[in-house]
């Protein structure tokens, strides 16, 4: 989408462009000559902000939804403090957005057994979904699911790679 | 003492079927080794490949035997009044086996074989087998499976075969292959990950988990089927870790319907399911033992994940492991005295055995990241995953910890062995 609307401005930059010479012969009906080289508008007014796409709140840097991972700890499924305002924030949106689905992806670092990972990753799914439930989100909204640690991020052998994989990943319908 | 053994040369010859080649190297010896000498058969060239080569080489692995040089005999006998004892006897050799093979009219070949005792002079045992030309690999296996069984005391699993899983790229693979690690068959490629693979009690099924749906879900395939059949369990959440009931009719499993990871029990198509744990814990890696009566599992009820044993109806669970903060993957041995599973010592995590009469632990290896272990069905060897250069390797250890071999594929990661069961001749 982000891409659209770049391309849309870009659009936009090469019609003003190419309307900007003031070559254009003055049209008699045209009284004020205020403003000579507005482009036609049907054209300008197109381009402007596609509105349901900028304020997209899922893809808004600011709006506090657009991070979609929480960490842990070695072992651990417990969503530490700090991830709380993320997950209200999400969770405020499913409750305001009930028909969104979203699929929770909990991950685990590649040491130890891999089925006990399953069920590690589908705890710290697990987790995640508890508190979305929590701050709004309704059961059937979320479906807590696990990678185990099938599906590194990152995949080298050491623990700067491992923190990154012991993850849970949220994401919303559409986007799996 | 460090042996390589390289199968790769043989194969090049062989050249059958297209997948890469496990190769085995084998680390330490065993003790008390039967020193046998193995001729080659009178006639065997006719042959596409040489019987006898597979024969010592299925012996020399089982680590049970010392192959004793067989050069220089000419001619070479075929019954036993051709054999001269003495000569053997100053070679060393206290079991000598020998044999012809012969094309018959139809186009199939006959391959008999005597095994004899050199102290005894006397023969100890022998069979006749037809056979075709692709079935050369499978006689070798079941002549070295009779030889061992003789001279042991104990059933080979020369003629079983193995399942794994190959991640090659982005491309995942399950395998079956002859116990050796040769003549592999694919059984199912993805571009997702495979899991799990757990044979059937009677070998002609597999059990598995796929996450060709964005999540793990098992099935149920049929070796001789062509195509995937439909899941046995996709409910919602995931679904993994099966094991088989030893009467191959049932199936634990892991399921997360009802919240928690938790163990259910359900036919092999999935019908009738049943939950057996009920607790708000991590509930994992069901394991029958061998008379059906009992499961064990692993469980983070405790507050670090542990082994337990419960009945195979459920109810009160036994906890089984008490060292440590990491004990998973509980294996019952064949005869139900042993329990292989994987502990994670100082960040290593390593194969260990516990006697179950006595509880007393050994560990079997000293690896970094072991895992996967699983029973040879005759309970001598523990095939497990391991890692080499942070490759993913197959290793099998024997039972008594003496002896490793590790199994490998170039440029590509291997991992969750599945030792299949003895087959019917």
């Amino acid at each position: 989408m982000k891409k659209a609307w770049l391309s849309v401005l870009a659009l936009a930059l090469i019609y003003g462009c190419a309307s900007t010479p003031e070559t254009k012969p003055a049209e008699p009906q045209a009284a004020p000559a205020q403003t000579p080289p507005a482009p036609p508008p049907s054209v300008g007014v197109k381009p402007l902000p596609p509105t349901a796409v900028q304020t997209d709140p899922l893809k808004d840097p600011n709006s506090g939804l657009g991070k979609r991972s929480v960490f842990y700890e070695l072992d651990k499924y417990d969503v530490r403090d700090e991830y709380r305002p993320l997950l209200q924030a999400h969770g405020k949106y499913l409750a305001e957005h009930r028909g969104s689905k979203m699929l929770v992806q909990g991950n685990c670092d590649e040491r130890g057994s891999r089925e006990y990972n399953i069920a590690l990753g589908q705890r710290r799914a697990e987790g995640v979904k508890r508190m979305l439930v929590l701050m709004g989100a309704t059961d059937s909204q979320v479906e807590p699911v696990s990678l185990g640690e099938e599906k590194p991020r990152c995949s080298e052998h050491a623990e700067g790679c491992w923190s990154q994989n012991r993850r849970s990943d949220m994401l919303y319908g559409g986007e799996y | 003492m460090r042996k390589l053994f390289s199968l790769a040369a043989v194969l090049l010859l062989v050249a059958g079927t297209a997948h890469a080649q496990l190769t085995i190297e084998i680390i330490g010896g065993g003790a008390n080794q039967i020193p046998v000498a193995v001729l080659p058969f009178v006639g065997e060239t006719i042959l596409p490949q040489s019987i006898t080569e597979i024969v010592e080489q299925d012996l020399t692995r089982s680590a049970r035997f010392r192959t004793i040089f067989v050069g220089g005999v000419n001619p070479l006998p075929s019954e036993i009044a051709q054999v001269s004892f003495a000569d053997w006897k100053s070679r060393l050799a206290d079991a000598l086996v020998i044999g012809q093979a012969q094309r018959l009219p139809d186009g199939r070949f006959e391959v008999r074989f005597r095994l004899l005792d050199v102290p005894k002079q006397a023969q100890i045992g022998g069979v006749a087998y037809t056979l075709t030309a692709a079935q050369v690999r499978l006689t070798a296996h079941k002549i070295a499976d009779f030889i061992y069984e003789k001279l042991t005391g104990e059933r080979g699993v020369f003629s079983t075969r193995i399942a794994y899983v190959v991640k090659q790229g982005a491309t995942y693979e399950l395998r079956v292959a002859d116990a050796d690690g040769q003549n592999a068959q694919s059984i199912l490629k993805s571009q997702e990950p495979i899991m799990s693979p757990a044979w059937s009690p009677e070998g002609t099924r597999m059990a598995y988990v796929s996450f060709q749906n964005k999540k793990p879900i098992l099935f149920v395939q049929n070796l001789s089927a062509s195509k995937q059949p439909a899941p046995v369990a996709n409910y919602r959440g995931s679904n993994s870790a099966p094991a088989w009931a030893p009467d191959g009719k049932q199936l634990a499993a892991v399921l997360t319907r009802d919240g928690t990871s938790q163990i259910y029990l359900m036919n092999a198509d999935g019908g009738n399911l049943r939950r057996l744990t009920t607790s708000s814990a991590i509930d994992t890696e069901p394991f029958f033992t061998p008379d059906g009566q009992s499961i064990y599992f692993t469980s983070d009820r405790g507050g670090s994940p542990q082994i337990y044993r419960m009945a195979a109806s459920g109810g009160d669970p036994a906890r089984v492991t008490f060292d440590g903060d990491y004990n998973v993957s509980p294996r019952v041995s064949p005869d139900g005295k042993t329990l292989a599973y994987i502990s994670r010592i100082s960040g290593r995590f390593q194969l260990m055995a516990m006697d179950l009469e006595s509880r007393q632990v050994q560990a079997l290896t000293d690896g970094l990241r072991d895992e996967s272990p699983s029973f040879a069905p005759n309970g001598r060897i523990i095939l497990y995953a391991s890692d080499n250069d942070n490759r993913g390797v197959l290793a099998a250890v024997s039972s008594d910890g003496r002896f490793k071999q590790r199994l490998g594929i170039q440029a590509a990661d291997i991992r969750e062995p599945s030792w299949g069961p003895f087959m019917g001749n």
